[in-house]
């Protein structure tokens, strides 16, 4: 049974929350009741020569209203074709897709940097047990009233101005955190540093990663990172991040 | 109204087909797509045993295109013919499966486990710009096209599609030599070798340096090929390269193609094979059209 939409969503609101980050919520029919936190949607451009959509994570998931929430970043024209789009407008998008975070009953780092931030959000919301949530910005702070809703968030700055001078680790160390497992979603650096610390502890490590991609539902093999077993699609040791991932066991896939 | 076409003696419901590569197997689009609706399936390249493919990135949009360095991975022959047709055998579709490999032997090994198998067209790849060994390292010469289509045809139990290569000085020749090698059907075009750089970090988009170039920028040269090619030869034509639309696809007819297969536009919308056919009728309706074939090459 087909689990994956392609919906024309319309535009419920849409702001700037800090320099270049941008929060909108879409009315969707099926994707939201149907979608899990560490999912992403295939968004489309309406400017024709922009062929390819753009994945981009789910931030929030309100299954009451068939809405979902995104979070992101102003990185080039299609995002840009984005950030233009008004209240009341529609866009084509295709979802929910990819695997997502699994949801263990285990005290959990959440752990975000920068615009891997944004898909910590729901899985805060659905994660029941002991959490602590570590986010890494590189100066101003976007969803903190979101988050502070659902704990205390610990937060690094790479410049100081709030939090711990530094980045997520050092949030860590600094705040003498402890935890059993690890969600963990941001820039490469970041999720090679968690991955070295959950193999230093022995730690369950899920992180969840990005590259282009063209087709966002498995076909295209566009978007595969090299991992540890075969995959069962092609049965060579490339998983496809937008099918199999993009959420892996960090001990599965080099990055 | 009739939009049954005939390619090499096998019938399909509709001209519109996908391009190799674009579609996997039909799974992952079967969510989007009632496969039985499309003339055929045309799967992606499968080789005689796994290939990984090329490092990340693999994919660069470029301005009404995009490029891909995919690499061909595929999970070879064994793997393919346990699961994918099976899968694609419960459809009321065509299936054509596009073969590739890096010497002719892996061609013909892959046609031969292929021969009892309920698949009704091979198309042969010989024109992949994204790996060293094989792909289109035999097909830019008209001398190696006729070698390797003399070769796989001894080889096939199917009707053979030879699929050619832009990336050549003179693609009239180089369909003309398929022909003389015995092949029943043409393809083309495959997409053209092309480069994108990144100003900001001064590196390559795609960590193959090059790439297809595919998507609305190619159809133009694609119409253009594909209506040289049509006036070389005497086999039927399955025309692609940029088709987004029906209009696309009826261009692509005009210019000579018998069939047409719909690939990059699949990213675009993962349900744009069936508008393109439900887009066929109305055109044919439309312009009073009652058999489909009355529009190959009409063009003049």
């Amino acid at each position: 049974m087909a689990d994956k939409f392609k919906e024309q969503a319309v535009i419920i609101r849409q702001e700037e929350i800090s320099y270049g980050i941008y929060s909108m919520w879409l009315k969707t029919d099926k994707i939201a009741g149907h979608a899990k936190p560490g999912q992403f949607i295939s968004i489309y451009c309406h400017e024709g020569s922009r062929l390819l959509p753009r994945p981009i994570s789910i931030c929030e998931i309100d299954r009451a209203d068939q809405a979902l929430r995104i979070v992101y970043r102003v990185q080039g024209r299609g995002t840009e074709e984005f950030s233009k789009m008004r209240t009341g407008g529609s866009v084509d998008i295709v979802g929910p897709l990819g695997n997502g975070f699994p949801l263990k009953e285990k005290k959990a780092f959440l752990i975000g940097g920068g615009i891997g931030i944004p898909p910590m959000l729901q899985l805060a919301k659905e994660l029941k047990c002991e959490k602590q949530m570590i986010l890494g910005y590189q100066d101003s702070l976007f969803l903190q009233e979101e988050f502070k809703r659902l704990g205390n968030p610990y937060v690094a700055t790479e410049d100081g101005s709030y939090g711990t001078e530094g980045n997520v680790m050092d949030a860590i160390r600094e705040n003498g955190l402890d935890a059993e497992i690890i969600y963990a979603c941001g820039p490469l650096p970041m999720l090679r540093a968690v991955k070295e610390y959950a193999r230093e502890k022995n730690m369950e490590c899920w992180v969840s990663l990005e590259e282009r991609m063209a087709c966002g539902i498995g076909a295209c093999l566009g978007c595969v990172c090299k991992s540890k077993e075969r995959d069962g699609h092609t049965n060579v040791n490339s998983k496809r991040i937008c099918k199999e991932g993009p959420v892996f066991r960090a001990e599965e896939v080099d990055f | 109204m009739n939009t049954k076409v005939s390619l090499a003696g096998v019938t399909f419901k509709n001209p519109v087909m996908t391009a190799s590569g674009t579609f996997g197997s039909g799974k992952e689009f079967s969510e989007f797509v009632d496969l039985s609706k499309l003339g055929a399936v045309v799967t992606k390249g499968v080789a005689n045993a796994p290939w990984t493919g090329n490092p990340t990135p693999r994919i660069a949009e470029t301005y009404g295109g995009m490029l891909n360095a995919v690499g061909l991975q595929n999970p070879g022959i064994d793997m393919f013919v346990e699961r994918d047709i099976p899968f694609l055998a419960k459809y009321d579709t065509r299936i054509v499966v596009n073969v590739c490999g890096r010497t002719v032997q892996d061609y013909c090994e892959v046609v031969e486990r292929l021969a009892s198998q309920p698949v009704d067209m091979l198309e042969i790849n010989i024109s992949c710009p994204n790996v060293e060994e094989g792909g289109i390292a035999f097909g830019q010469s008209a001398k190696s096209i006729e070698g390797i289509t003399k070769e796989v045809k001894r080889h096939a139990k199917q009707p053979i599609i030879m699929k050619l290569s832009p990336n050549v000085t003179d693609i009239a020749e180089m369909a003309k030599a398929a022909e003389a090698g015995g092949a029943d059907v043409l393809s083309l075009i495959n997409t053209i070798t092309g480069m994108k750089i990144d100003i900001r970090s001064r590196k390559f988009a795609l960590a193959n340096k090059t790439g297809g170039l595919s998507g609305p920028a190619i159809h133009p040269i694609a119409v253009r090929m594909v209506y040289q090619a049509a006036q070389a030869v005497n086999i039927p034509i399955i025309g692609m390269g940029g088709i987004l639309t029906a209009e696309d696809a009826i261009e692509m007819m005009l210019a000579g193609a018998s069939a047409i297969a719909v690939g990059t536009a699949n990213f675009r919308n993962p349900q744009v094979t069936m508008e393109i056919v439900q887009g066929i009728c109305e055109y044919m309706e439309e312009y009073s059209v009652e058999d489909i074939s009355e529009l190959i090459g009409a063009v003049g």
